[in-house]
């Protein structure tokens, strides 16, 4: 069974919630729109206060090429446009929505029939991308890239194959898994999209082999796309990263940045953007709602749920049986590459995978020791970097060498930091590396 | 013996030849250098702390001779060796020094465990770049201390220290050169470089929060506003300027009056290295005019706090709650307006 060539590593996979169908959760009192909901410029709030809004009404513009739009996902009123507390642990731009009843936009298709491809015959390229542009579609696996631009390759480039990323390779989460169990006809139709949008004849989906279910559906239903192709993979963390991926299905690998995953001719995209292409295209339906894991060993009822943005995350947390007594700690996303919250006021954003309450004991790390020099961390990077060289120079601030070594390369899975047997906090140090000799080389690249 | 005598010359003449090989190489290829260089260089701290922006000691040494061929040292100052150094540095060039006010670091937070509770814990690396990227950190302030220390590690002369009961980190001003690695190293800028002043007095904000009045209060009780009380008593002096809700005193206009310090309803502005207060009587009328409401509790803190010691300290913690509650109306409306 294929998967990546490079390191990579098997964390406990912890699916508490595989198997449980989506539930769709209550409307918030309170709907916290951010306006750094995506990787790019912030979008610009459009309303003020006042402002009556309805499902589907526009809150903010994309604030450029590589940005998106902000829906609203609720009906009600504008309660202010202000600062508050986003999934990055800060205070940014975001539109306050008090919820009143449940009033959608009428160009928004909210009959459950499938669309097929062949029933829309009007749809070119260009239409589908605009779609996707004016939904503001951005990467549902939670890097939040806008979907538009990944969907316009750069001149001279040309795209040979799409590949759908749906190995969900993170512990714990489920939502993709649940999506394709529930959705599987949308997300071939969406697939189908993307593929007419960059003019390919190839799709590959790749489902790592926990899930034989879902590989077993969707190639039931693929059977009627003789294009699309779904790949079972072995479990191996990270194969959700896109380089990873593609090394994965077709072999190939992308050479270091600035090459990108279309220098190899391949487009990726998650399983989860493809059924939000599926329902921006054909049902008119902007970006507003997504499946959420919310899961942890406490939670009395882990479950996927299909949640509108904004939704404060206390609120999602009741819906599953509220916080344990024992909370230590509560991730967004998933354990891997998650965010710790500070609290849990914060509202879910597009780029909410999963919502991981950790107890007192999974919480708390285990005191670093002395590094041992058997190059664990080495053998398991995805990447083929040498995380405690970065991790070493980067603590001693040694940016010119940290430059020379590749941090940028990084991809911040974590790997290293999982395996090392002295529990050194790898990522950390090379985290803080990798930004501060990002930001060195924008400033360089301003300066010329 | 034959043998012997033959190894001698041999070797002799092996020798005279690099003699004269090298003799002359080292006149070909000499690299002059100016001794002054060494002779500066030797007057200096040998801290290297690299508070004059050169690559260390050396590095300043052959800045301050290039810059004597163009006639002026006022350009370089030797933080850590302060103006006796630079006399004798501008002495081996023949020169005069420039008179540089020797500056002091100021850490301008209070936001104490007391006044700005740390509701979560940070159980990553124990930096302060590393927590600060992670967002908000500790507390609810993005704008304040987090007592990690990196500032600690940076200053080569132990003059800065988080203090554990408070987790914000303090300054030793006996010990500070004003050499300003510690300014460099904090992630949140929130070390200043101010000049001594006379007897080592200064007032300052002691806040670098951004954020508007009514978040500023909810994230800690002694936060600065933005409310321009504090700009208002100074405009005889204009020293006062108040940037993105935040007051900031220009040290070089500051006239020492305290005026503001006694107007600021939140107790951000502090007055260093002052005797105590006299019992109130001229300049009571001047808070009562300024905050009627506040008077009484913003006259207690300063003197409160003055006897203890010139470092960052304590806001008086019993006395603070009072301060913020009464206060909270009054000023949300006007920066409101």
């Amino acid at each position: 069974m294929k998967t990546f060539r490079i390191g990579g590593v098997h964390p406990a996979e912890n699916k508490l919630s595989a198997g449980s169908p989506i539930r769709e959760a209550a409307l918030p009192k309170q709907a916290i729109f951010s306006m750094f909901q995506h990787i790019g410029a912030p979008a610009k709030p459009v309303v003020k206060k006042g402002d009556v809004v309805k499902v589907g009404t526009l809150l903010g513009e994309a604030g450029g090429f590589v940005s998106a739009p902000i829906y609203s996902s609720v009906s009600g009123k504008v309660s202010k446009v202000d600062v508050a507390l986003d999934a990055s642990d800060t205070r940014r731009m975001a539109v306050y929505v008090d919820v009143e009843g449940d009033e959608w936009e009428e160009s928004i298709d909210r009959t459950p029939d499938l669309v097929r491809l062949e029933d829309r015959p009007d749809l070119d390229a260009q239409t589908i991308v605009e779609k996707i542009k004016q939904a503001g579609i951005v990467g549902m696996g939670g890097a939040t890239f806008p979907c538009h631009v990944k969907l316009c390759p750069p001149p001279g480039q040309k795209a040979e194959c799409v590949i759908i990323n749906a190995v969900e390779c993170e512990p714990y989460l489920t939502s993709d898994h649940s999506l394709m169990l529930e959705k599987a006809d949308e997300i071939l139709v969406g697939v189908s999209l993307i593929m007419k949008a960059v003019n390919v004849d190839r799709a590959y989906i790749g489902i790592e082999n926990n899930k034989p279910d879902a590989i077993k559906l969707m190639q039931e239903k693929a059977k009627a796309y003789p294009q699309i192709e779904i790949v079972p993979l072995k479990v191996q963390y990270p194969q959700g990263g896109e380089k990873q991926l593609i090394d994965a299905v077709i072999g190939r690998q992308v050479p270091a940045p600035p090459a990108i995953p279309i220098s190899v001719g391949a487009v990726v995209q998650n399983v989860g953007t493809a059924f939000a292409i599926y329902e921006a295209v054909m049902k008119n339906k902007p970006l507003i709602s997504r499946i959420i894991t919310v899961t942890g060993k406490s939670v009395k009822n882990p479950s996927n749920l299909l949640a509108r943005l904004g939704t404060p995350f206390s609120q999602l947390i009741d819906e599953c049986g509220g916080l344990p007594a024992d909370t230590g700690k509560i991730i967004g996303g998933g354990p891997m590459m998650g965010k710790a919250l500070i609290s849990l006021d914060i509202p879910m954003t597009k780029g909410s995978s999963g919502l991981l309450v950790m107890n007192e004991k999974e919480a708390r790390r285990t005191a670093p020791e002395a590094c041992i020099r058997c190059a664990k961390c080495v053998s398991v990077c995805p990447m083929g970097l040498e995380p405690y060289l970065l991790a070493k120079i980067s603590s001693q601030y040694m940016w010119e060498e940290a430059e020379k070594e590749d941090i940028v390369s990084c991809i911040e899975c974590g790997s290293c930091a999982f395996t090392c047997p002295s529990h050194r906090p790898l990522l950390d140090n090379i985290r803080l590396g990798k930004s501060t000799v990002m930001g060195i080389i924008r400033e360089r690249a301003a300066k010329k | 013996m034959n043998v012997i005598l033959i190894a001698v010359i041999v070797l002799g003449v092996v020798g005279l030849v690099s003699a004269v090989v090298l003799f002359l190489a080292s006149k070909k290829f000499a690299v002059w250098e100016d001794p002054r260089i060494q002779q500066v260089s030797e007057v200096l701290p040998q801290a290297n702390c690299g508070g004059c922006g050169y690559p260390g000691c050396s590095g300043f040494a052959s800045a301050c001779v290039k810059a004597a061929e163009s006639g002026s040292l006022s350009d370089l100052n030797c933080a850590p060796g302060g103006q006796a150094v630079m006399e004798q540095v501008a002495g081996i060039l023949g020169l005069k020094a420039s008179a540089a006010a020797p500056k002091v670091a100021v850490v301008r937070c209070q936001g104490t465990c007391d006044v700005r509770p740390h509701g979560v814990e940070f159980d990553g690396v124990h930096s302060c770049k590393i927590q600060n990227m992670t967002g908000m950190g500790e507390t609810q302030c993005l704008y304040g201390c987090l007592g990690e220390g990196d500032c600690a590690a940076a200053c080569l002369f132990g003059a800065i220290k988080v203090n554990p009961a408070t987790r914000i980190a303090e300054v030793d001003e006996s010990k500070c050169t004003g050499c300003g690695a510690c300014a460099k190293s904090c992630p949140r800028g929130i070390i200043e470089l101010i000049p001594q002043g006379p007897k080592n007095r200064k007032v300052v904000v002691l806040c670098n929060n951004k954020d508007k009045g009514a978040l500023a209060t909810k994230e800690c009780k002694v936060s600065c506003i933005g409310c321009g009380k504090c700009v208002k008593v100074c405009d005889k002096f204009e020293a006062i300027t108040l940037g993105t809700n935040l007051a900031h005193i220009d040290p070089d206009k500051c006239k020492m009056c305290r005026k503001c310090e006694e107007a600021c309803p939140r107790g951000a502005i502090k007055a260093f290295n002052f005797p105590p207060r006299k019992p109130k009587t001229e300049t009571a009328p001047v808070a009562s005019a300024a905050a009627p409401k506040a008077e009484a509790p913003v006259a207690k803190a300063p003197v409160a706090s003055k006897p203890e010691a010139p470092v960052v300290k304590e806001a008086p913690a019993p006395v603070a709650p009072v301060v913020e509650k009464k206060v909270e109306t009054p000023k949300d409306n006007e920066t409101a307006v």
